[in-house]
């Protein structure tokens, strides 16, 4: 909502500068996004010395003019006829943006140099002199900015509105909140016109089918207008607050819907069939034009303010090509009307329309103030446009808006707010704003909301009023009792916590990534057909093409970032993520949100340096940190197995693994394929990994119980048996345990070899198991022979052989 | 014999102490120990000695053998390992072996101080879905359908009555229809709007918080909002309350604190108006509370919202928001 100071200046006096204007509104909630001045299109035009006017050589009707702006002189084409020598003149220079919205060029007229354009009053809006260019008093300074020069300043200010005050979405409105917090009175416009007489009635009627959308519709009509330009005080009084005028009539149905909130239609009675007006919704496939020439295809539950044959105008929205002002019109009806905010609302929607007149009607308009505004407008028209009023008011309301009765209790208002407010303080703050008010017992205020604050239903509306005209900042900062019997801390966001710690920790950057991804994600993913990963939550309204649907993994997101980085020559990367993957469910049920941990390695395992040279990042190094992640957690249990190649989509196969617990499948661990490579534009290899986060919470031991450090000594003893090269590592890992478990305290793998001396398709595999006994230190003789039967029970377990066979 | 055990050692320490590589202490090695070594023809030569000194002189040789073996080895260790200065000679200022560390992304580091301040104030933590339904998203928050607040923020729909969630607020609902008076809890999470610009990107981080029980008031929000800005930026940033609108709460408080760049002269950042707005609050609705079926004649309450990219902005002085989600390792890495 744009006003400015002079048009506030018609209501009441503005007695703080701007500056403290500003500040105060912005504290009554009415908050100043910009000011500024209505003038500063004059920025660029200077007063002007005609110190020389010579005939145009190629043009009768034009003058060759130079003209002095203190340092320097311009030439200038001029087609005025009242220039002259020593004569002063605004002149405007190339770039300045005229109040028409041209923009003013340097250009050659007729093959003579323009530097410039010495202006009208019209042409510049400062009066309504439109024959010669402005002559200016000749005591002004050439070269001086006109706006200087002249004493021109009105500081236009925006105030952004909060949707619950469409009383503010006029210029009396912001008056009332400045006469309030001013302590002045507002001058209202008075009318003085009747609603005496019937004539109306024999001319027009109006029938509202459908009261509900339209609760009242009041009409009047004028005959023997004359549609002309505004008079220049009404065009100013438009263009100060951005708007272009048009017409006298349509002008002033924009100028009193500024000034009161109230839109108005004006309609060119005589083109209206049948001389009546059908208030309605549309028929289905109906198709209407309105006022900005495009095609609206219509459906039924809009309303539409028809006459005897068809639509004229989309009701609070906007009016129709078929029943506009034009120049000839000579009878206007007038329309001021309420409808209900919720159908101008839908019906703005789904017409893409929003227009200065649907925003008020799906605020709210005083639904008293129908009338008000009509006899305004209609008071201005008879004046401005010279009509005559056809005796008599049409004022259909088949659909009063109740307006509330709100009781007040002082001790609550002072309980909510923590004030200490008497019950006198408070009225007098609800009064100022002009909500009538009255005592109720000792405790009590019963108000009567003005009908324009359509805001107002329950006491807490009122005690924001009494807040906000206090001043919040006057209400002391005070500390409430909080109970000391919270919550622990949610297992999960105790472990997102403890995983970040451990992955930061083992060197990895925290990324964020959008939760959203391209629908081709899936594709580029190589999931299966019928992974439930494709069951993808797609977005109605996307902002970009790469960001459709929200992500079924974490990977995409990671990848791109990989990509990106390594586009920026950031080659070594080691990056996790902690986020949610969304799974769709058939609505109404909401999608399966399940968070994952995610990470990857790329480039150098670490820097080459002075002491050591550097190497490339391999499956083991990965699989280390998952491993440190889940020693990290007390995760004891974890295996990894092979991922079977049907289950690998965007890993390649044979190198990807399970990270199993038990039966559960925490996650998956490998190297990005080929395939996905190319997708993802992917020159180096990447290591990658993901878990979800709710199965690892499930794996974590609940409580952590101390075990004794033992008391005996340990005994090593190293082996190396001659396997299938097929045969898993951790499958003899699991044989030794299960064969001895008491007496076998760890079994460590040092080597695993494959080529010559090892016969082909098979590997030597090389460990040392630790032997412990919490009773005892073990006899040499005892670790021996347990040492043998073991070893003797991998042979025949894995048909293995020695490697001195 | 010629030479004695301890010569024999000697100097072989002295030729170790002058070999360079690898290469000199393996022939070292070959020329003491090796078949034809000194040492080894030492031990065949014992049986030319007197009987009684033959243990002796055997378990010496041995000894020195063992010794020997090791002392070649740790030195050829020592130079493959890359430290072939001596102890009292490194230059220090080589660069170390690097540990790298991670680091946390600046948007959980800042929503980590935040919810920090406030459960040491006593609040809970709680999460929920990032996709939400019309109803915890709009409707129990006192957005009627067709309402002009709907345009206050920029919805994205996956079906018309179910939405990625446009803030934090669906918890408070949540939270409520779950648990009875005293509520006293912040709900980190995502939230998303469909708008991309220097200040705003589809996706986002808020806090939200929510405090109801028995005469709570709005002084009550002021001092504990006061309390987190002192503790987030300092005690000299002053706040501003100013009445807005949101439709689940009532008074309304928009927070603005004293701009952390130019401490109210005006500056860019600011817009020039010294203050810069990092909180919406205010008293929760009594719609909302109906919403949940709490007693609105007993209880109050507050809540209040914030946007952690925001605060990070602020405090690390990042001028597009869009940075925190490209993920570039040179931004990463500066926190």
């Amino acid at each position: 909502m744009k006003v400015s100071i002079s048009w506030l200046q018609d209501y009441l006096p503005i007695q703080m500068p701007i500056d403290e204007l500003t500040e105060a509104l912005t504290m009554v909630g009415l908050e100043v996004e910009t000011v500024v001045d209505r003038y500063h299109y004059l920025d660029t035009v200077l007063v002007g010395k005609i110190i020389d006017v010579q005939p145009h050589p190629n043009a009768d009707r034009l003058t060759l003019c130079l003209v002095d702006v203190g340092r320097r002189q311009v030439s200038v084409v001029c087609g005025a006829p009242n220039v002259k020598t020593d004569m002063l003149a605004p002149l405007a220079l190339p770039g300045t943006v005229l109040p028409d919205g041209n923009t003013l060029k340097k250009g050659t007229i007729r093959g003579q140099v323009s530097e410039g354009m010495l202006c009208s009053e019209i042409e510049l809006a400062l009066g309504s002199q439109k024959s010669g260019i402005m002559e200016l008093e000749q005591d002004l300074r050439s070269g001086a900015k006109l706006a200087e020069a002249l004493n021109l300043s009105d500081p236009v200010i925006e105030i952004d509105l909060t949707p619950n005050r469409p009383d503010c979405a006029s210029v009396l409105g912001i008056a009332r909140e400045i006469a309030a917090f001013q302590q002045s009175k507002i001058n209202y416009p008075v009318t003085t016109i009747t609603n005496t007489g019937n004539r109306i009635h024999d001319l027009a009627s109006v029938k509202i089918e459908n009261p509900d959308h339209c609760p009242r519709y009041a009409a009047r009509l004028i005959e023997g207008i004359k549609v002309a330009p505004s008079p220049f005080w009404l065009q100013e009084r438009l263009l100060s607050v951005g708007q272009r005028p048009i017409n006298n009539i349509v002008d002033i149905t924009n100028f009193v819907m500024l000034e009161t909130g109230q839109p108005l239609h004006a309609f060119d009675f005589d083109r209206l069939a049948e001389n009546r007006i059908v208030v309605r919704t549309a028929h289905k496939n109906e198709t209407f034009v309105s006022l900005d020439e495009k095609e609206r295809h219509l459906s039924d539950h809009m309303l539409m303010i028809c006459d005897g044959e068809k639509p004229v105008a989309i009701g609070g929205v906007m009016g129709g090509l078929n029943s506009e002002i034009e120049t000839d019109s000579t009878r206007v009806l007038i329309e001021s009307a309420y409808f209900s905010p919720t159908s101008i609302r839908k019906t703005a929607k789904a017409l893409g329309m929003g227009t200065d007149a649907s925003y008020r009607f799906e605020r709210g308009v005083d639904p008293q103030g129908t009338v008000k505004a009509l006899n305004r407008a209609t008071e201005l028209m008879l004046e401005i446009g010279d009509g005559q009023l056809v005796e008599g008011l049409i004022d259909e309301h088949p659909a009063p808006v109740q307006t509330p009765t709100v009781h007040l209790s002082t001790a609550k208002t002072n309980r909510l707010l923590g004030t200490d407010l008497s019950r006198k303080q408070i009225k007098a703050l609800l009064e100022s704003i002009e909500l009538s008010v009255s005592n109720n017992g000792s405790d009590e205020l019963v108000v009567e909301p003005p009908s324009f604050r359509v805001d107002i239903s329950r006491p807490e509306d009122l005690m924001e009023e009494v807040a906000r005209l206090s001043g919040y900042n006057n209400i002391p900062p005070t500390f409430p009792h909080m109970a000391a019997d919270t919550h622990a801390v949610t297992p999960i966001i105790a472990l997102r916590q403890r995983v970040k710690e451990l992955l930061t920790g083992f060197g990895f950057t925290e990324t964020i990534n959008y939760s959203f991804m391209d629908a081709l994600a899936c594709d580029r993913l190589s999931y299966p057909n019928d992974d439930q990963r494709r069951q993808t939550v797609a977005i109605l309204n996307p902002l970009t093409e790469d960001q459709t649907v929200m992500r079924t993994s974490l990977a995409p997101g990671l990848l791109e970032t990989m990509h990106r980085n390594i586009n920026q020559q950031s080659r070594h990367l080691k990056l996790f993520e902690v986020g949610k993957i969304f799974v769709s469910n058939a609505p109404p049920k909401l999608p399966d949100e399940s968070e994952i941990v995610a990470g990857c390695w790329s480039g150098k395992r670490f820097d080459g340096a002075w002491h050591s040279k550097e190497s490339e990042c391999d499956f083991y190094d990965l699989k280390g940190a998952v491993e440190g992640l889940l020693r990290g957690l007390h995760i004891q249990k974890a295996e990894f197995t092979a991922l079977p190649a049907e289950a690998c989509a965007y890993t390649k196969e044979g190198c990807s693994a399970k990270i199993m617990i038990g039966e559960q499948n925490l996650g998956i661990l490998g190297e990005i394929n080929p395939g996905t490579m190319r997708a993802f534009n992917l020159k180096q290899n990447v290591f990658f990994f993901e878990i979800d986060l709710q199965r690892l919470a499930e794996a974590v031991p609940t409580a952590i119980y101390y075990t004794a450090i033992p008391k005996f000594p340990a005994t090593t003893r190293d082996a190396t048996i001659i396997v299938d090269e097929k045969i898993e590592a951790a499958r003899l890992f699991k044989n030794v345990k299960i064969i001895d478990e008491e007496l076998v305290e760890d079994l460590y793998l040092f080597d695993v070899f494959m080529g010559e001396p090892v016969p082909v398709g098979k590997k030597s595999v090389s460990f040392r198991i630790t032997y412990r006994s919490s009773k005892t230190t073990l006899e040499d003789e005892t670790v021996n022979v347990l040492h043998k039967k073991l070893i003797d029970a991998l042979i025949a377990e894995f048909n293995a052989t020695l490697p001195s066979d | 014999m010629e030479q004695t055990i301890e010569q024999i050692k000697t100097s072989a320490l002295q030729e170790l102490e002058k070999a360079s590589d690898t290469e000199s202490i393996q022939a070292l090695t070959l020329k003491y120990l090796g078949r034809k070594g000194v040492v080894t023809q030492y031990l065949r030569n014992i049986s030319q000695l007197p009987v009684q000194a033959r243990p002796v002189a055997g378990k010496a040789a041995n000894e020195l053998k063992q010794f020997l073996d090791n002392s070649f080895k740790q030195a050829i260790e020592t130079i493959e390992s890359g430290l072939s200065l001596s102890v009292d000679q490194l230059d220090v200022s080589l660069p170390g072996r690097t540990v790298y560390a991670g680091s946390y992304h600046p948007v959980t580091q800042v929503m980590h101080q935040i919810c920090d301040i406030f459960a040491r104030m006593g609040f809970d933590v709680a999460e929920g879905p990032e996709i939400e339904t019309d109803w915890y998203n709009f409707e129990a928050l006192n957005f009627p359908k067709n309402h002009p607040a709907r345009d206050m923020q920029d919805t994205f729909f996956v079906t018309d009555n179910m939405v990625l969630r446009t803030h934090t607020s669906p918890l408070q609902i949540r939270i409520m229809e779950k648990q009875q008076p005293p509520v006293q809890v912040i709900a980190p999470g995502k939230v998303f709007r469909c708008d991309s610009d220097l200040t705003h990107t589809p996706m986002f981080h808020q806090v939200e918080g929510l405090l109801v029980d028995e005469n709570v008031s709005f002084g009550d929000l002021k001092g504990v909002l006061t309390a987190f800005v002192h503790q987030m930026f300092d005690e000299q940033t002053s706040l501003r309350f100013r009445p807005s609108f949101f439709p689940f709460t009532e008074p309304s408080a928009e927070v603005d604190i004293l701009c952390v760049i130019c401490r109210g002269d005006g500056c860019r950042v600011c817009s020039h108006t010294g203050w810069l707005e990092v909180l919406g609050s205010g008293m929760v609705h009594p719609a909302v509370f109906e919403n949940v079926h709490y007693d609105t004649q007993k209880y109050t309450g507050f809540a209040f919202g914030m946007g952690v990219e925001r605060i990070a902005m602020l405090k690390y002085r990042i001028d597009d928001i869009r940075k925190f989600f490209e993920n570039d390792i040179r931004f990463l890495h500066q926190f």
